[in-house]
């Protein structure tokens, strides 16, 4: 027995290592990135450390700033000041110009005492919360994009208050991905329970057939399907072509189905859908339907024996299809970046953008880090009431 | 239909399902005609509408076919497929045989452990996979893509073959055994071949997961490392050209070749072997 164990370990151990090593690794790279953030501290370690001493009120002492000003200096050289000049004007709005300025003006500045020089050059250099913002950042570890995510952030004296106004829009951004999912799930549900009620009760030969019918749209890769919708529904599309050549338009009034909400909407639906009708029907399949004609016969009318006899062994397809297409959708990328236009944008596309376009890597990561403790939660709830093993393809 | 007798709602919910695989089907179909566009529009011209032969050409196939940017995002797409595929079907397939053992340790949390990649939105594992492999500056390599794949091809080995290793009797490895074979010949003898349907429909799985993933590509691949949905992702974005409809037919016969592939591999098989 011994070595039967010893074995099946060896057969699973090289797959083991090697989603750790590529998979769960990442992960926890990714998880690193959300709280760590040596960006300011490898850049202007000194300060950084001088800043510690200090009490956080009023101005620095004149040995902060000559360190300050030898630092930037330095990091204008080694052209990361840009980088430092970013990552401060995330935390408090106007402070790029300022360093950038600074880097500048530091080429042909005085010597000391710099705690006149720096303010000359730059007058954010005369304000506390400059000091306090270098002080902040300066912290390798840091919960500022977890609180970023949730639109909070550090205010002027330390303390957690909401962003400003404009700032704001991670909280809704949430809100509306689980609002849109749950949309995406409905629609799922309603076409796709009568869908493979109908697959699963039709005779064999017919069924295999409309099995295809929802197989070739799940095996068709995602970036054709989109752009299937793409050529229906843009207004030289197919559908506003179809509209206008039977009158129920007019030419000059197409319809704008697409690059909003309402693409993003008919789009993910379509892709979903499979995923809804495939546990569905392997649910029903095994639902004898002499029930149903037993319950009729016994006097029940179609609606009483679907309500009681039917739907209640059909619950853990539902469960399982409603489950499935919800976290799907609510980690959905590339369907909305190419069919959502600004309205139609989900969370993921703005990991993405923080990924690709803005580099606020650290804040991309707090929200993938938020997006997959969601989605963690709701897969324990999946294993709890249908058990992740029985998880089935095709 | 038995279930019930013919009358109006049995119409309603057959016209209801009629419409429902039409929202299906129809968005696939209407790509390949238009693929044949000889105008560079994305939508049917009259001339389409009226057969005329001259509205119809292949000129963009003759793009995707002999245009080099196409010719070598087929060739990144293959290359990068492949490996994955490979190592995905030989990892998760002895992974597989481990966790059907029943001597083997704490087989929930590891099965769920394995099939992790799969479940997990794909935009996290790409962000993750980006800032893993850019600490490592391996961003912009194939080998990364390859690895990424691979990473989430496994499931699908994982999960077909231990369904085919739940029909498999284990006694034909003691029978093998007492005929002499080691553990070596009575795999690749005995096992192998009884429990192929999976492996092989694993791997298609895995190859078709590559051949559509998008997201690490755009993250971590470079000018290098541009693939067939790279491809389109940007012909869809820049440049909008019917060439992209030409290569998604392409996607769509592949697509509907794979489909056929695992669908003959997961019948079960005649009763007579």
């Amino acid at each position: 027995m011994a070595k039967a164990r010893t074995g099946a370990i060896m057969l699973a151990l090289p797959l083991t290592a090697f989603i750790l090593v590529t998979f769960i690794a990442p992960l926890g790279s990714m998880f690193m990135r959300s709280l760590y953030d040596p960006l300011v501290a490898d850049i202007m370690p000194e300060t950084v450390a001088a800043l510690e001493e200090w009490d956080g009120t009023g101005l620095p002492p004149e040995q902060v700033y000559a360190l300050a000003a030898r630092e930037l200096e330095r990091a204008r050289e080694e052209k990361t000041i840009g980088k430092l000049a970013t990552r401060l004007n995330r935390d408090t709005s106007g402070l790029r110009s300022a360093v950038m300025r600074t880097g500048r003006g530091l080429k042909r500045a005085g010597g000391p005492p710099w705690s006149e020089t720096l303010p000359a050059i730059n007058a954010a250099w005369g304000e506390p919360a400059t000091w306090q913002a270098l002080a902040r950042t300066g912290a390798r570890v840091t919960p500022v994009y977890y609180l970023n995510a949730v639109d909070l952030t550090f205010g002027s004296d330390g303390g957690i208050v909401r962003q400003p106004e404009e700032r704001r829009i991670y909280t809704a951004l949430f809100i509306k991905t689980i609002r849109v999912s749950l949309t995406i799930t409905l629609l799922c549900l309603a076409i796709g329970y009568p869908v493979a009620y109908l697959i699963a009760h039709s005779p064999p030969r017919l069924s295999r057939l409309l099995l295809v019918l929802v197989l070739v749209p799940f095996w068709t890769s995602l970036l054709v399907r989109t752009t299937s919708w793409i050529v229906l529904l843009q207004q030289q599309g197919v559908v506003n072509d179809l509209l206008v050549r039977f009158g129920l338009i007019p030419d000059e009034q197409r319809l704008t189905m697409i690059h909003n909400m309402t693409g993003t909407l008919v789009a993910m639906t379509h892709v979903l859908l499979p995923f809804m009708i495939l546990p569905l029907y392997s649910v029903m399949r095994g639902i004898p339907a002499v029930q149903m004609q037993a319950a009729m016969s016994l006097g029940a009318s179609w609606p009483r024996a679907f309500y009681r006899v039917y739907l209640p062994q059909s619950l853990p397809g539902v469960g399982a299809g409603c489950l499935l297409v919800f976290i799907l959708a609510i980690g959905y990328y590339i369907t909305p970046a190419l069919v959502g236009g600004q309205s139609g944008q989900l969370i993921s596309n703005f990991i993405a953008y923080h990924i690709q376009t803005s580099l606020n890597w650290g804040l991309a990561a707090a929200l993938g880090c938020v997006l997959f403790v969601a989605v963690l939660l709701l897969f324990l709830l999946y294993d709890r009431v249908l058990g992740l093993d029985r998880m089935k393809l095709g | 239909m038995k279930l019930m007798r013919i009358n109006p709602g049995q119409w309603a919910l057959r016209l209801f399902c009629g419409l429902a695989f039409l929202f299906l089907i129809a968005p696939i179909l209407v790509i390949i005609p238009l693929s044949f566009n000889a105008e560079p529009y994305f939508t049917f011209t009259r001339g389409m509408l009226e057969l005329d032969p001259d509205a119809y050409s292949l000129r963009w196939y003759e793009q995707v076919i002999f245009g080099e940017q196409w010719q070598n995002a087929a060739l990144n797409s293959l290359i990068i497929g492949v490996s994955a595929t490979v190592l995905a079907t030989v990892l998760g397939t002895l992974a597989a045989l481990g966790l059907s053992s029943p001597a083997l340790p704490w087989r929930r949390p590891l099965t769920a452990l394995l099939i992790s990649p799969l479940i997990v939105p794909i935009i996290i594992s790409a962000a993750g996979m980006f800032f893993f492999y850019s600490s490592l500056s391996l961003t912009q390599t194939h080998a990364a893509l390859i690895l990424s794949h691979a990473a989430l091809g496994a499931p699908f080995v994982v999960i077909t073959v231990t369904a085919s290793m739940a029909g498999f009797n284990r006694e034909l490895l003691l029978a093998a055994a007492s005929l002499g074979a080691g553990p070596a010949r009575s795999f690749f003898r005995v096992q192998l071949p009884i429990i192929s349907p999976g492996v092989i429909s694993g791997a298609l799985f895995a190859f078709a997961a590559s051949l559509d993933e998008v997201v690490v590509v755009l993250f971590m691949g470079g000018i290098e490392q541009r693939t067939i949905p790279r491809e389109m992702w940007s012909g869809i974005r820049e440049e909008i050209s019917p060439a992209i409809l030409a290569a998604a037919t392409f996607l769509i016969l592949i697509a509907v070749l794979l489909l056929i592939a695992v669908e003959l591999l997961q019948r079960p098989p005649k009763k007579t072997e």
